[in-house]
């Protein structure tokens, strides 16, 4: 089944009609959660989810729904976000190409479409499009923590080429991808922003090395990479050299819109009300009392309240960014509430779980209530900590003066670092 | 608030805003708290001519909305009215206007002019000593014998209890729940005013000792009033929380300016990071109660299905956070934010009143949760 669109990008079918045509689609074609983790789906190991992602990705391409909101001249379909709405509507509850979401699809493709050469994007976004290639972000570093201006990794020119050294971490997923934008030094003699660039890497490179890091959870998705004299063409810069600074803060851009819900390239519900979840679980796991408790359902109440408003200041911030009531760097504000509301939720369901939190049966999920405390800073934390969020809140929302900063207006390599050793002098 | 309004509704509010400016500004605000009146009749029927009264009511009863959403029309009344702290019983007159226009044949032909030239006041007695805002909550005994209603209980605080012409009485007994309109000069009822902490609204405790009342004061359905009544809750919820909400929004708005103007060991105080951090978090809190104030009144404008579930939700969230978030602006001020002369405690009186009164937050979160199925 194909969708035509005319020749200007006008729509050749209706919202309701394309509602219809795409639940009958996702019915006939794409299988149930029943269940199943919705990022994982029905994979039976990490090898295997990465084959299912991209065929199921490919699924999508070849019948019209991959790409809804992308470009036509790069291999998506150039509706508007209410299409990728509906999408969402139909096929929430089966198994989707997560894996491709973030950051493959809301924060690689759109930077790409904002910086990439005509030759860039026509490699690039179809491929992934396509199920093809999956992406994954070269940005934190271990010796810069949330000051991601202040990359170590360097990239030296020698020719036609880039030279890469250096490590990256955090980085989700690193072994299961193909291509990585990646934050590198090429000038050590200006200030910090601006001797950055932003190059596109192929991950499964000589001198790439890969290790998994284990997360308090057990899980092992985060990785951190090193670069032993990685050679990347020079016509795998994204935007222009030095200008790299410019390119990551729109790629962080996007991250924050991913993260907030207020991407339109998004394949997964942009609300938290899933959240609740993991409380309702507790609720139900409870040996006696549970919902009947008055202390309980003050905490079930609590937890929905929670998930609903953030759902409503999503769109709130959106709509304001989009009409210009508040500065785009108000996409901080979501990222806070979310930080802050799943770090709350994390404690709900550990104190409905009680003791059954730290001792448990099989299968009994209060299990992964104890565990998942454990971890519960993580949101505060990934994509920025919540301190450097209530900085841009403050000075970029409410034109608070700026922290002081010592490492502005002078050369890099003046600046103090974490560097173990000293960088030599080029 | 709301980010989507109409010319109309921007009219609305800022001939609303001008009037208020000009009418009752803070300083009149204080004048009336030191005569006890609360507000002024004849400045009500000058509100109730810029709309003030009429926007739930239907238009073929002589009233009418702004853009044919009469809720989301109020809401931004209540909304200048809470960055005014200003006087006068909007939301108790409303809410009986709304259920006037949509149940009484009779009664509104007889009750609702008065109500909407703002020449008498009406006021919903719903709560109780000691109950919960609900069907199940309510105690005060109807009774019926022969052709008339026999009223005993107690109500309170009753919202401009002690001003009202009207009283729309929720009451319980062997028919099921209903509704009455009674003049606050029937005989057997006590009213007494109480002492408040806001300094113009009102509260009074109303005593039912054997008010009889005809078959004719009964307000829609004998015994089936639930509707009514759940009608009735989301329309004061969400006006409740559109009311904090202005209150809360000028409140910050003048704190972020004072962190802006005010200096200490020679630098503005909106220059430390631990302040900072603390006006992200109330900006935060801010955009939350504001969004989730406009989804519970769209919700409740539409009937959608899940309005009922959203308008506590709403009340649980704003009428928790907003009052510490004043707390918190009252710290950002020092000394001077624990004085009289200062107007923040005029702001945290409001919203506190709304917090406390129609249902608290811990009974909004036992609601909701109720409604995702817990068991009470």
């Amino acid at each position: 089944m194909t969708v035509t669109t005319t020749a200007s990008g006008g729509l050749a079918e209706d919202l309701g009609t394309f509602h219809a045509r795409a639940k009958e689609w996702v019915a006939a074609n794409l299988e149930p959660l029943d269940g199943a983790d919705p990022y994982l789906g029905h994979a039976t190991d990490d090898a295997d989810h990465v084959l299912r992602a991209k065929a199921i990705q490919r699924k999508l391409f070849d019948a019209g729904f991959a790409g809804l909101c992308y470009p036509v001249e790069y291999g998506g379909r150039g509706l508007p976000a209410e299409y990728q709405d509906a999408f969402i509507d139909v096929s929430y509850g089966y198994e989707l190409p997560r894996l491709f979401n973030t950051p493959t699809f809301t924060i690689i493709l759109p930077t790409i479409l904002d910086f990439g050469t005509e030759e860039q994007k026509k490699r690039y976004i179809p491929a992934a499009l396509k199920g093809e290639e999956l992406w994954v972000q070269f940005l934190s570093e271990p010796t810069g923590g949330s000051d991601l201006a202040g990359a170590l990794t360097r990239a030296d020119r020698r020719g036609d080429v880039f030279v890469l050294n250096g490590s990256k971490i955090w980085s989700t997923y690193a072994w299961k991808s193909d291509y990585a934008l990646c934050v590198a030094r090429t000038d050590w003699d200006v200030p910090k922003h601006k001797g950055l660039s932003v190059l596109i890497v192929k991950v499964h490179e000589p001198g790439i090395t890969i290790t998994q890091i284990k997360h308090v959870d057990g899980t092992d998705d985060f990785c951190q990479e090193f670069f032993d004299d990685v050679v990347v063409p020079a016509d795998q810069v994204l935007g222009q050299v030095d200008d790299g600074w410019n390119v990551a803060s729109r790629l962080l851009l996007h991250e924050r819109e991913a993260m907030s819900g207020s991407s339109p390239y998004a394949m997964a519900p942009r609300t938290a009300a899933h959240e609740n979840d993991q409380v309702r679980a507790a609720a139900l796991a409870q040996d006696a009392g549970g919902e009947t408790d008055a202390r309980v359902r003050q905490l079930i109440g609590e937890a929905r309240v929670l998930t609903r408003v953030h759902t409503a200041l999503v769109g709130r911030i959106a709509t304001s960014i989009r009409t210009g009531r508040l500065p785009a760097a108000a996409g901080s504000i979501p990222r806070l509430s979310n930080g802050m509301m799943r770090v709350r939720l994390a404690s709900i369901a550990l104190e409905i779980a009680g003791d059954r939190a730290v001792a448990w049966n099989d299968n009994d999920p209060t299990g992964d209530l104890g565990v998942a405390y454990l971890g519960r800073q993580g949101p505060c934390i990934g994509g920025g900590t919540t301190e450097i969020t209530r900085n841009i809140i403050s000075e970029r929302v409410l034109g608070m003066p700026r922290e002081p900063a010592e490492d502005r207006d002078r050369p890099f390599r003046d600046v103090r670092t974490n560097a173990a050793a000293p960088r030599p002098r080029s | 608030m709301d980010l989507d309004l109409t010319s109309d509704q921007q009219l609305l509010r800022d001939t609303t805003r001008k009037f208020l400016q000009a009418t009752v500004p803070l300083t009149a605000v204080r004048a009336l708290a030191e005569n006890g009146a609360g507000f002024d009749r004849g400045w009500w029927q000058r509100g109730a001519e810029l709309g003030w009264t009429s926007l739930l009511v239907d238009e073929r009863r002589g009233g009418g909305s702004i853009s044919g959403q009469g809720l989301r029309d109020l809401a931004l009344v209540a909304e200048e009215m809470g960055a005014m702290v200003s006087p006068g019983p909007l939301i108790a007159t409303n809410v009986v206007a709304q259920t006037l226009s949509r149940e009484a044949e009779e009664l509104a032909s007889r009750v609702l002019p008065g109500l909407l030239s703002g020449e008498s006041i009406a006021a919903w007695c719903v709560a109780e000593p000691g109950r919960d805002i609900t069907p199940d909550g309510m105690t005060l005994q109807a009774r019926r014998d022969g052709a008339e209603f026999v009223l005993d209980g107690v109500k309170r605080p009753v919202d401009a209890g002690g001003q009202a012409d009207w009283l729309l009485v929720t009451a319980t007994g062997s028919e099921g729940l209903s509704q009455f309109l009674v003049p606050s000069s029937a005989p057997g009822l006590r009213i007494t005013r109480l002492r408040g902490l806001d300094l113009v609204r009102q509260h009074a405790e109303i005593r039912f000792d054997g008010v009889r009342v005809p078959a004719s004061a009964v307000v829609g359905v004998l015994g089936g009033a639930a509707p009514s009544f759940e009608a009735q809750l989301q329309t004061v919820l969400v006006l409740q929380c559109a009311e904090i909400v202005g209150a809360t929004d000028r409140v910050f708005d003048f704190t972020v300016q004072y962190a802006f103007d005010r200096s200490s060991f020679g630098r503005a105080l909106a220059s430390y990071q631990a302040l900072k951090h603390r006006f992200a978090d109330m900006k935060l809190w801010l955009e939350s109660a504001q969004a989730i104030t406009v989804d519970a009144t769209r919700a409740a404008q539409d009937g959608d299905p899940e309005a009922g579930e959203v308008a506590r939700i709403a009340k649980a969230y704003v009428a928790e956070r907003c009052p510490e978030l004043i707390q918190d602006c009252i710290q950002m001020h020092g000394g001077i934010g624990v004085t009289w002369d200062h107007d923040l405690h005029l702001y945290l009186r409001r919203v506190v009143a709304d917090r406390q009164t129609y249902g608290d937050p811990m009974h909004q979160r036992d609601c909701v949760a109720i409604l995702a199925g817990g068991r009470p």
